[in-house]
């Protein structure tokens, strides 16, 4: 067996370092980190905070096999040796970015595993409609320039994407001196903190409209959106507890825009079948369109989903939920997911670099991730990794799937990369 | 340690050699001279009864990026039959749906075992510049480039509309060609991807964009003068207004005439191409394009050639995208809006023999290769996936180069287009010479690869090895050798060496002071920032495959 390369050479680098931070889809690169203890980072909203906390919090470097503190080597070999006595894993979780993808896949080819994203369930909704029918999208960029409508379905924004608002609504300056966006809130869920809509008062103190709905009632609220827009008599009153004036008016100040923009986030659409409700949304992005210019923007769920899927698709033909067989991939978007297949799989990859989100399988597990996950169910084997963006470098994509943004190195540690330990076990299979 | 093919006959156009009998000597990568010493030759290929020439390079193919990426998720159905096994496997032909959306190793594999050793991306956005790099340092085999595209992005047009001078426009058009690590640059449906984003749904030549009052012939004039003066050996890479619209000939002819005289290259040019004569208002141009064509020595074109079957279009160009979102087949399209950058339309396509508009736009295309009288001002391409897939040119060159074989498939067509077409009436037949012109020495004079598309000594041993059969297509789809680099790759037709190729990159000099007033820019309005947007060389060398190979400019006198 070749001895294992994993020590770093010396790359520290030097405060103040602007960086790119990897907590959520909007991969802002406006972060300042100015100094490690205490650890201060200008520019870090809510979810910044917690994720580079949690990464501060690393003190452990050290590899477990059931449990047991191990070198990386005995792991690496452990790791094998579960892969290969495995005819059917399943790789998930897969909270990484590029790089790791790239490794994660090379892997998959050779032990013939399943490949699956730890929020596959809102991704896939996303993927369907692209697949069943298509749609028509913007980014962050042009949300910034153009919008002068925001129509948020299903979602505050602010509690997956924090910066979203402050970054792109509420920005001084836009290259077509356009009037502060109007904010329209549609049935966002209950669970999220009302305050959270505050993001959507402007500047001036202008209000958004909110309008209130049960989450669960967006396949007919949408519906019957499209069916105004198509000139179809409505004979209820009301839809969901809104009146036909409401949604008219909804349609009235989209038709009107310049730029409208129509932003959900799968995620929250907590039902069966939730890819009707993205396509219901992006029917009517597309009739609106037929005259005046619309596009939706789907919000991510986060942990590199965006950056696994674009990978996956390169490298494969297919997005996740692919699995690989005999040099060949193949696709299901629904037997491929994780629920369908941690019962049956005969061992479980666990990938999780950005949190320390972790399994339940009982098939033998391999957990490859965030130095500081806490098991309540010991793996057969755990090997902490580098976090993209702190550790090491990386490429990451942003949620608007355009921008591949790349993130830096912050600080010097052992760890190596989810890539390095990947490729070893991979070179143990051969 | 120098190997030598042995009395292979050499169709190697950029030295006027013409069916030569000739023994070829590579060391270290490179054609060499015969060695003094013939001790030194450690390895023999005879190749008597062989053709042999440079590696074929494909200018214009969307190989990565965005645009394919979206094409392979909306599309998975595309991949299923490259699994089948008999008894359907014999329905899949190089013309085959899987082909359209091949995964980055497929697309090496397949353009090596054509004997194709280098690809070039004809659309790289600025903005998502790191993912086609990402993507093709993943594609291996051949040699890799990109043009990047320019003329809708805000910054551009500002910059236009407030006047700037040339100087500034040309530092700033070689700070992307550096930023973005491209070879050439690349404008579509000038001004008219960026007009849409203000409910423009159409724009001609010398139609203002409603914002910045600017028009695509003023957008063309720029940016043609900036490459000149830069020196890139790439001329100015345009993809007309009007794409696929009937009557769009005429935006094509004037669309020549933009440039001042100075080079332009007008891509898929086929698609631009189109009349509105006879019942159905849709008729053939190509005798007024090619004539104006075989005129204009100022202007390339390569021809961006339909062949029937499923494919998928996919284009930078949103504008006209959203028009054919109906014909789209399957129904389903993608449509963006990015960055203030550009824009994409991403649709399947079905193109069919008895569709009156299809049987035509084939004919249009080949009636365009026929009539264009200098091999080395149009290039062979399908402009890969829109008109099909890049695997389907061995067809293509057999249609070239074979008149009964062309007639025979015309004949098949839908009889009201057959009744629109010239094209049995060109007797012309493509030669081996010709072919080699414009798949490898054209291409490679065009772009700048000085040591490519040649079998010259010092020229990169990049060289296909075909037995010449009567059936040219297959000839040309399965190569006996293919050498990449001075290494045997391809063997019969079969890969049996992995090997990574190199991305072709050209850096103009410029006055680095852009940056100032660029990161204004990002700072303001975008939503990141400009040390971001830049590609640095180490992110394509550093995983130990890639590589990056600087172009030097040519001479330009003012």
């Amino acid at each position: 067996m070749a001895e294992l390369h994993l020590m770093k050479s010396s790359n520290k680098p030097t405060l103040p370092i602007t960086h790119c931070c990897p907590a959520c889809g909007l991969l802002c690169d406006d972060l300042v980190l100015t100094s490690t203890s205490p650890l201060n980072i200008k520019n870090a909203c809510t979810k910044s905070i917690s994720f580079y906390n949690s990464a501060w919090l690393t003190n452990s470097n050290t590899p477990r096999i059931a449990g047991k503190a191990s070198d990386f080597n005995t792991a690496i070999q452990a790791a094998a040796d579960i892969l290969r006595a495995s005819n059917q894993p399943l790789f998930a979780g897969l909270g990484t970015e590029v790089q790791g993808m790239r490794a994660i896949v090379a892997l998959a080819k050779k032990t013939h595993a399943t490949l699956d994203h730890m929020h596959s369930e809102s991704t896939v909704a996303n993927t369907l409609t692209i697949q069943h029918s298509g749609w028509q999208t913007t980014t962050l960029t042009e949300v910034k320039n153009r919008a002068d409508v925001i129509l948020a379905i299903g979602t505050d924004i602010v509690s997956s994407h924090p910066r979203f608002f402050e970054k792109l609504v509420w920005n001084e300056h836009s290259l077509f001196d356009k009037p502060r966006p109007e904010i329209i809130y549609l049935a966002v869920p209950k669970h999220l903190s009302a305050d959270n809509l505050k993001a959507g008062i402007s500047p001036a103190g202008k209000a958004p409209t909110v309008i209130a709905a049960d989450t669960a009632k967006l396949p007919e609220i949408i519906s019957a959106l499209n069916a105004l827009m198509n000139n179809k008599k409505i004979t209820e009153n009301q839809v969901a507890g809104i009146t036909i004036e409401a949604l008219q008016s909804i349609l009235d100040t989209l038709k009107a825009a310049q730029y409208a923009v129509i932003i959900w986030s799968a995620s929250n659409f907590q039902y069966a079948h939730a890819e009707l409700t993205v396509q219901s949304i992006t029917h009517l992005i597309a009739k609106l369109n037929e005259n005046t210019r619309v596009a939706g923007l789907p919000l991510n769920a986060g942990d590199g989903d965006t950056s696994v899927n674009n990978t996956s698709t390169w490298l494969s033909g297919y997005p996740t939920r692919s699995r690989f067989f005999a040099d060949q991939a193949s696709y299901d978007a629904h037997h491929f997911s994780s629920n369908q297949q941690l019962n049956k799989c005969d061992a479980l990859l666990w990938v999780s670099s950005f949190n320390t989100q972790q399994p339940t399988c009982d098939a033998p597990t391999i957990v490859i991730g965030h130095p500081n996950m806490q098991f309540d169910i010991v793996p057969a084997v755990f090997i902490p990794v580098g976090i993209p963006g702190v550790d090491h470098t990386g490429s990451m994509f942003r949620m608007d799937s355009s921008v591949v943004m790349p993130l830096k190195q912050l600080r010097e540690n052992q760890l190596p990369s989810l890539s390095e330990v990947v490729l070893q076990i991979e070179a143990l299979l051969t | 340690m120098i190997t030598c093919l042995k009395n292979g006959r050499l169709y190697d156009p950029a030295q006027q050699k013409n069916g030569v009998l000739e023994d070829i000597y590579i060391a270290q990568g490179r054609i060499v001279a015969k060695p003094s010493d013939p001790s030194k030759v450690t390895k023999t290929f005879d190749l008597s009864g062989k053709i042999v020439m440079a590696g074929a390079i494909d200018m214009h193919s969307h190989i990565g990026g965005g645009k394919i990426n979206i094409a392979r998720m909306m599309l998975p159905e595309f991949q299923e039959s490259k699994q089948y096994s008999e008894p359907e496997a014999h329905i899949c032909t190089p013309n085959c749906s899987h082909h359209a959306t091949p995964n980055t190793t497929d697309t090496g594999f397949r353009y090596i075992e054509m004997g194709y050793t280098a690809a070039f991306e004809p659309a790289l956005m600025p903005i998502n510049a790191r993912q086609a790099h990402l993507e093709m340092a993943d594609t291996p085999m051949i040699d890799k480039g990109g043009y990047a595209m320019l003329g809708n992005d805000d910054y551009f047009l500002r910059m236009l509309a407030s006047k700037k001078d040339q100087k500034s426009i040309n530092d700033y058009v070689a700070w992307i060609l550096h930023s973005t690590q491209s070879i050439g640059i690349k404008v579509v449906n000038p001004g008219g991807i960026n007009a849409f984003k203000f409910n423009q749904r159409k724009l001609d030549l010398d139609e203002n964009n409603r914002h910045y009052q600017i028009s695509p012939r003023e957008i063309l004039k720029s940016l043609s003068r900036a490459v000149h003066e830069l020196g890139i050996a790439k001329p100015l890479h345009v993809h007309c207004n009007n794409l696929g619209a009937a009557g769009n000939f005429e935006t094509t002819l004037n669309t020549m005439n933009a440039s001042d005289g100075l080079p332009m290259h007008l891509t898929h040019i086929q698609f631009h191409s189109y009349g509105t004569e006879g019942d159905k208002k849709f008729s053939s141009a190509a005798a007024q394009i090619s004539e104006a064509l075989n005129k204009n020595k100022h202007i390339t074109a390569d021809v961006g050639q339909i062949l029937f079957g499923q494919t998928v279009t996919a284009s930078g160009d949103s504008m006209m995208q959203q028009l054919n979102a109906k014909h789209a087949n399957p129904k389903k399209s993608v449509l963006m809006d990015i960055e203030c950058d550009a824009g994409c339309g991403v649709l399947p396509f079905k193109y069919r023999d008895q569709n009156y508009v299809n049987a035509l736009q084939w004919a249009i295309g080949l009636e365009l290769f026929l009539s264009v009288e200098d091999p080395w001002r149009i290039f062979l391409t399908t402009d890969h996936p829109n008109g099909a897939p890049f695997t389907s040119y061995p067809h293509l060159i057999r249609l070239l180069m074979d008149k009964s074989f062309r007639n025979e498939a015309f004949a098949k067509l839908n009889l009201d287009a057959q009744a629109m077409s010239n094209l049995t009436s060109l007797n012309r037949e493509y030669s081996l010479y010709e072919i080699a012109i414009m798949t490898r020495a054209g291409a490679a004079k065009l772009i700048g690869l000085n040591d490519r598309g040649h079998l010259g000594v010092g020229a990169g041993a990049d060289i296909t090895v075909y037995t010449d059969q009567a059936d040219r297509e297959a000839m040309f789809a399965k190569p006996d050798y293919v050498f990449k680099d001075g290494e045997l790759v391809v063997k019969d037709g079969k890969v049996v060496k992995v090997v990574w190729g190199t991305t072709h990159t050209t850096k103009p000099a410029f006055d680095i002071r852009v940056e100032k007033d660029l990161k204004d820019y990002f700072n303001r309005y975008h939503t990141m920032q400009l040390d971001s947007v830049k590609i640095h060389a180490d992110e394509i060398s550093s995983d130990g495959r890639g590589s990056i190979n600087v172009h030097q400019n040519k001479q330009v006198s003012h």
